[in-house]
């Protein structure tokens, strides 16, 4: 799960990691509040929204008065900022941090992530603050130096030192850096975040070592533990489909293309966009329906499905396992039989009593394509959206 | 032979008294499968499904040498689950259930490490080795002994890519789901050793997905020691979106890292077959065993 960068740094604070001072603001006249509230000859207005390169975007700016507070903020609320992580569409920002200005010596950078291959959180950190670090990765590698965090131990005293000296503080600057690394470690594990990336991490004039930027994503497996952080769920971040799905735990993405697919298993169901593609047609989406194929989720499934204007056709491909394929048939017929669904569906049930449910199909009065094979259901629900072009 | 389970293997299940464990328990005895016990704390003395329950994984096997256990225990139990099965001294844990918090997970692999006890999964549908033990919640009808390996991050698709075997003509030795988390017990290395020396099992259908690297490192693998039997590989997720979760809490492409197109490449360097369609895992694996069965 994501969060806004004013929801992350109101996480921080709890745990002692040093932040700017801000407010958020959903509107004109609050953003005007924020910055009297904060004072000072200079404020930031910052567009909030789940995803990075918002600086870039023009999401970002600099205020050096109240009247240019209320400009800035009446340009950027509303505004569509497109950045290399929004995709070419953009997104509509909803809502602003007000934040007092830094003045700043020097920009890092600091992340924590799950390092599959080592089984550990990693925490790395790199003297490029600033850049995006997959870029720095990729091109400077070795500026971007780790410690593994073992985890019964946690982040040491010892490693939060290597990481100052890593980027080559010293002294006073050095021991701050320390307290903020073991501190936003802290902030991280407590709260079972996914991704934490601070970047830029900055050294201000002062001296202190603190969060400019905040990215926190959480494990999703482990809310049930954080009931404050799932409130931070910004609905308006998401599509209306995915949420709707979500609320009956099916799994789904929206996608580009114009075949609409349903399906039992998460590995079958990205096989099947596959092979949708590789027979010359484009996926509309993934979706999950998981263990339970009944009559109720097949019908939200084909809702969520057609809310996709772009759909043309669907394609069922269920491998029963545990769950009945006959079962699994005759969710089918009587989702049909209850709704109108006008574009041509396909179906491909195999496994636990594939051949009852073969039969139901056939005996049903309802017009359905029924595929022999998964290759054969993929041709035949490309052909189908085809069809209808 | 097969590897990890088999006839003489003394199954455990822990959380055999709730819906689940239940549900699966008596699928897994009517497969025959060797089940001896069960563990629900809280439940010890009383009898399921014929089977005796006990408190603890430690008392299970003091009474019944159980050397494997299965489980079906809710997501926040999970892990402690996990840590208890390698306390106790087992071989062999697999874990089912899906949605364990990933911090849950780095400590409890860590630490079962240090036990010696082998885990697969989590999130996972477990292990069989046709005709002898069903370990997990896969249909066992469309399973039929052979010499095909199986090793999957997936559920469905690996019923799928078993019964194209099945449906080939091959059989398989033993097929392993390890499971779609980003933290799980057996990597697609640990089974591949496994497989290597195992005499009944002249190939191997590798099951990948999109996120992580697990694919890469075995593929590098299988060039530093010259493993020798065909493998023919599908990686899902080929036209997924980047930075979305597909599904499984693994399953993610994230900063550029992770594709299918970067794991196919690694696989089809190291001299492994890919197909690029799930249709056809079945017919591959039955060509190129026919093509050594030849030369």
């Amino acid at each position: 799960m994501k969060i806004h960068e004013y929801q992350a740094k109101d996480i921080l604070r709890r745990y002692n990691v040093p932040t700017p001072s801000g407010f958020p603001a959903f509107t004109v006249d609050k953003a005007v509040d924020a910055a009297e509230k904060l004072g000072g000859s200079t404020v930031i207005v910052k567009a909030q929204i789940h995803a990075g390169g918002r600086g870039k975007g023009g999401g970002v700016k600099l205020a050096h008065s109240i009247e240019e507070v209320r400009q800035t903020a009446e340009q950027i609320l509303g505004m569509n900022l497109v950045t290399h992580q929004t995709g070419p569409e953009g997104t509509e920002v909803k809502r602003l941090l007000i934040e007092e200005g830094v003045a700043i010596a020097t920009e890092l950078y600091a992340g924590i992530v799950l390092d599959r291959s080592a089984e550990k959180y990693v925490f790395m950190v790199s003297t490029e603050g600033g850049m995006e670090i997959e870029k720095v990765a990729a091109e400077t590698p070795e500026k971007i130096v780790k410690e593994w965090i073992e985890p019964k131990e946690g982040l040491t005293v010892q490693q939060s030192m290597n990481l100052a000296e890593a980027l080559s503080l010293s002294g006073e600057q050095a021991h701050n850096c320390s307290k903020t690394v073991l501190a936003l470690w802290e902030a991280f594990i407590q709260s079972d975040c996914s991704l934490a990336e601070i970047n830029p991490l900055v050294v201000t004039e002062g001296g202190e070592v603190m969060a400019l930027d905040a990215k926190m994503n959480f494990d999703s497996n482990a809310l049930f533990r954080h009931p404050e952080i799932a409130e931070m769920r910004d609905l308006s971040e998401e599509l209306p489909s995915e949420i709707e799905a979500s609320k009956y735990s099916l799994n789904y993405i929206k996608l580009d293309g114009n075949v609409g697919c349903m399906v039992n298993g998460a590995g079958l169901a990205m096989s099947t966009m596959d092979i949708i593609k590789l027979s010359g047609g484009d996926p509309a989406n993934f979706l999950d329906v998981g263990g339970v194929a009944n009559s109720e989720t097949v019908a939200h499934g084909f809702r969520i499905i057609l809310s996709d204007p772009l759909v043309k056709s669907i394609l069922i491909n269920i491998f029963g396992g545990i769950v009945r394929c006959d079962r699994v048939a005759q969710g089918v017929i009587d989702a049909l039989t209850d709704m109108e669904v006008k574009v041509p569906v396909v179906v491909r049930l195999e496994g636990t009593n594939a051949l009852e449910a073969a039969e139901l199909l056939e005996n049903s009065p309802l017009d359905f394509i029924v595929a022999s094979s998964l290759k054969d259901g993929a041709k035949k629900a490309v052909e189908a959206a085809g069809d209808l072009a | 032979m097969s590897i990890l389970v088999n006839s003489k293997t003394r199954l455990l299940v822990q959380g055999i008294t709730g819906n689940e464990g239940t549900f699966h328990t008596e699928q897994m005895l009517e497969y025959g499968t060797p089940l001896v016990a069960g563990v629900t704390p809280g439940k010890g003395g009383q009898d399921h499904l014929g089977l005796p329950v006990f408190n603890t994984v430690k008392e299970a096997k003091e009474a019944t040498s159980c050397n494997t256990s299965v489980i079906f225990v809710p997501p926040k139990f999970s892990a402690a689950a996990i840590t208890e099965a390698g306390n106790a001294g087992l071989d062999l844990v697999i874990c089912i259930t899906e949605g364990i918090p990933a911090a849950d997970m780095v400590k409890a692999k860590n630490h079962i490490r240090e036990t010696g006890t082998q885990l697969v999964g989590p999130n996972c549908p477990g292990v069989i080795t046709p005709g002898e033990a069903k370990v997990g919640i896969m249909p066992g009808f469309i399973h039929t002994p052979g010499s095909i390996g199986v090793i999957s991050r997936s559920g469905t698709l690996t019923y799928e890519a078993v019964d194209q075997l099945t449906k080939v003509g091959l059989g398989q030795s033993t097929c392993i789901g390890i499971g779609g988390d980003p933290i799980i017990g057996s990597t697609f290395i640990d089974l591949l050793t496994l497989f290597a020396t195992d005499d009944d099992t002249e190939g191997v259908v590798m099951i990948g997905e999109i996120g992580g690297s697990a694919e890469e490192e075995a593929a590098q693998w299988t060039i530093d020691n010259n493993f020798n039997k065909p493998i023919v590989s599908f990686i899902a997720g080929q036209t997924a979106p980047p930075g979305r979760r597909m599904g499984h809490a693994g399953a993610i492409v994230a900063g550029g890292k992770g594709t299918a197109a970067e794991k196919m490449k690694a696989l089809t360097e190291a001299g492994i077959t890919v197909v690029k369609s799930p249709a056809d895992i079945g017919i591959t694996m039955k060509s190129l065993i026919s093509e050594r069965s030849l030369s």
